[in-house]
């Protein structure tokens, strides 16, 4: 039994196509990352999925299914004060027992009575998944969760996902553009640029044409700054000029 | 007790204040302030309308009020630029409310009544649309409160937790609607907005949960209201501009207040 299915999902935004005819499903239990360029549609994918933007083809969600949403960015204005423990209430009230078990499970015990503005931006994302973790969710979707995190936050905060997870036994579906980071965890990745342009294991992704011709040579950070420069070497033995633009190494077997 | 016109003019005060407080918090909330005027300022074009047609002014104001609030939504969603939108069609509806009012013949128009209220000739039978109203604002705010907050904080997790973020927008621009049309008599249209604003500003600064701010607003609403009143008898001002002071004054407190109790 699929949680969320989409069969040939197309989204318009006036006269531009973002999605075209994505095929996509969940499977319980499993965790999905989608990754793709900037503009490539994967926050809207997800939007798709949850009816927040209209789209036509199919979109199917197991009858009831339960999802813990956790959206990219949240601004609450400074006019509306708004402590944890209240936010973490809402639409649905929750007892206070129950308040306090998801703040404790995410690393911030006793502060419901905090205000969301005054929480630095990690501990504002670990509210928002134990929100999410309120709805005992059988997926938690999540849409780019750690932007504008530290390095160890986000780290912090992919680890505390897979704890969840396992505990849980949730399905996770999720947005990201750290490749590095998240890939290695997940079941399956599917690169997204306006179609689904390659799916399948971490492994067969990061290897396939489609994907490095996305993302250039290597996957990413370190690794692919090093690519980069043996590339140049090697291109300069056979005398090609600087001129290259850096995605078209990707393809220098056929150019040369 | 209701022939007395300061007792009259003290409840249609109150009134004002159980519907204007919390939802001049949504109004602060989701920064629909120049919305709140375009509304108020239609409302003119309805006073018109319903003096050149006969109809009952009430009916007039709502009509045009809500017009002009769906009007804005609408254009809103489809990605105009609100606030030139907002202002173009303001200011327009005010123009032309204006010049309507100057062609209406036969009917002694007390202009400055409907501009800046009349809360000292509120009727008997004013009183029952005004808290007929805004009871039907309060309750409606009251049953849809933590549908209505969640979509103010983020239409995407309302949509995902199954809150329709546009029925939402519906319910608060309905009750905008029926607020400006409530408040015409007792504040006149130019200073609604003020009424909506206000009260919710002042009552930002102490307030911890959006219940309280609520609550809060609808409390200095309905003291601005009384200390208006008062000070427009003592010292003989116009009453609608003098509650709207009463609330500016506490609002300057408040700001103080809570300026200092951050400092501490």
């Amino acid at each position: 039994m699929k949680l969320i299915e989409a069969k040939g999902l197309t989204v318009r935004f006036g006269g531009a196509t973002v999605l075209e005819a994505v095929n996509f499903a969940v499977e319980p239990g499993e965790i999905v990352t989608v990754v793709g360029p900037n503009g490539s549609g994967k926050s809207t994918l997800l939007r798709a999925l949850l009816g927040i933007v209209p789209s036509t083809g199919e979109v199917r969600r197991k009858p009831g299914l339960r999802i813990g949403y956790v959206p990219q960015r949240l601004h609450i204005d400074r006019g509306l004060p708004m402590p944890v423990g209240r936010f973490l209430s809402l639409p649905r009230r929750r007892g206070a027992a129950e308040v306090a078990a998801a703040l404790a499970r995410v690393g911030l015990p006793g502060a419901e009575a905090r205000a969301m503005a005054d929480l630095s931006g990690g501990q504002f994302q670990r509210v928002l998944l134990a929100r999410a973790l309120l709805m005992a969710p059988e997926i938690l979707i999540l849409d780019e969760p750690t932007q504008g995190l530290d390095q160890p936050g986000e780290a912090g905060f992919y680890r505390l996902i897979d704890e969840v997870r396992r505990e849980m036994g949730c399905a996770v579906l999720m947005v990201s553009h750290d490749l590095h980071v998240v890939m290695a965890a997940s079941d399956r990745v599917i690169c997204l640029n306006g179609h689904v342009c390659c799916e399948g294991t971490p492994q067969v992704v990061s290897n396939a044409p489609e994907y490095r011709a996305l993302f250039g040579l290597g996957t990413q950070g370190a690794l692919a700054l090093y690519r980069h420069a043996h590339d140049h070497d090697h291109e300069h033995d056979h005398g090609h000029g600087h001129d290259h633009a850096h995605p078209h190494h990707a393809e220098g077997g056929q150019d040369a | 007790m209701l022939d007395d016109f300061l007792v009259r003019a003290a409840l249609a005060g109150l009134g004002l204040a159980l519907a204007a407080g919390p939802l001049g918090c949504f109004v602060v909330w989701r920064r629909m302030a120049f919305f709140g005027d375009a509304t108020a300022h239609a409302a003119i074009l309805g006073v018109a309308l319903s003096l050149a047609f006969a109809a009952s002014i009430f009916a007039g104001t709502l009509g045009a009020a809500l017009l002009m609030a769906l009007l804005v939504s609408t254009l809103a969603g489809r990605g105009w630029a609100v606030d030139t939108t907002l202002g173009v069609l303001a200011h327009s509806a005010l123009a032309l409310g204006l010049i309507a009012i100057s062609f209406v013949h036969g009917v002694r128009v007390d202009l400055e009544a409907y501009l800046f209220g009349d809360i000292l000739a509120v009727s008997k039978s004013d009183l029952v649309v005004i808290w007929s109203g805004a009871a039907l604002v309060a309750v409606l705010i009251g049953l849809r409160w933590s549908a209505l907050l969640t979509a103010t904080l983020s239409e995407d997790l309302a949509q995902a937790s199954g809150v329709s973020p546009g029925r939402e927008r519906l319910v608060l621009t309905l009750a905008l609607a029926v607020v400006v049309a409530v408040a015409i008599k007792v504040v006149g249209a130019l200073l609604i907005a003020a009424m909506l604003i206000i009260p919710a500003a002042a009552a930002r600064g102490l307030a911890r949960t959006p219940e309280a701010m609520a609550v809060g607003a609808m409390g200095v609403a309905a003291i601005s209201a009384l200390g208006g009143l008062g000070a427009s008898l003592q010292f003989d001002t116009p009453a609608g501009p003098s509650i709207v002071a009463v609330a500016a004054g506490i609002f300057a407190v408040s700001a103080v207040a809570s300026a200092l109790r951050r400092a501490g």
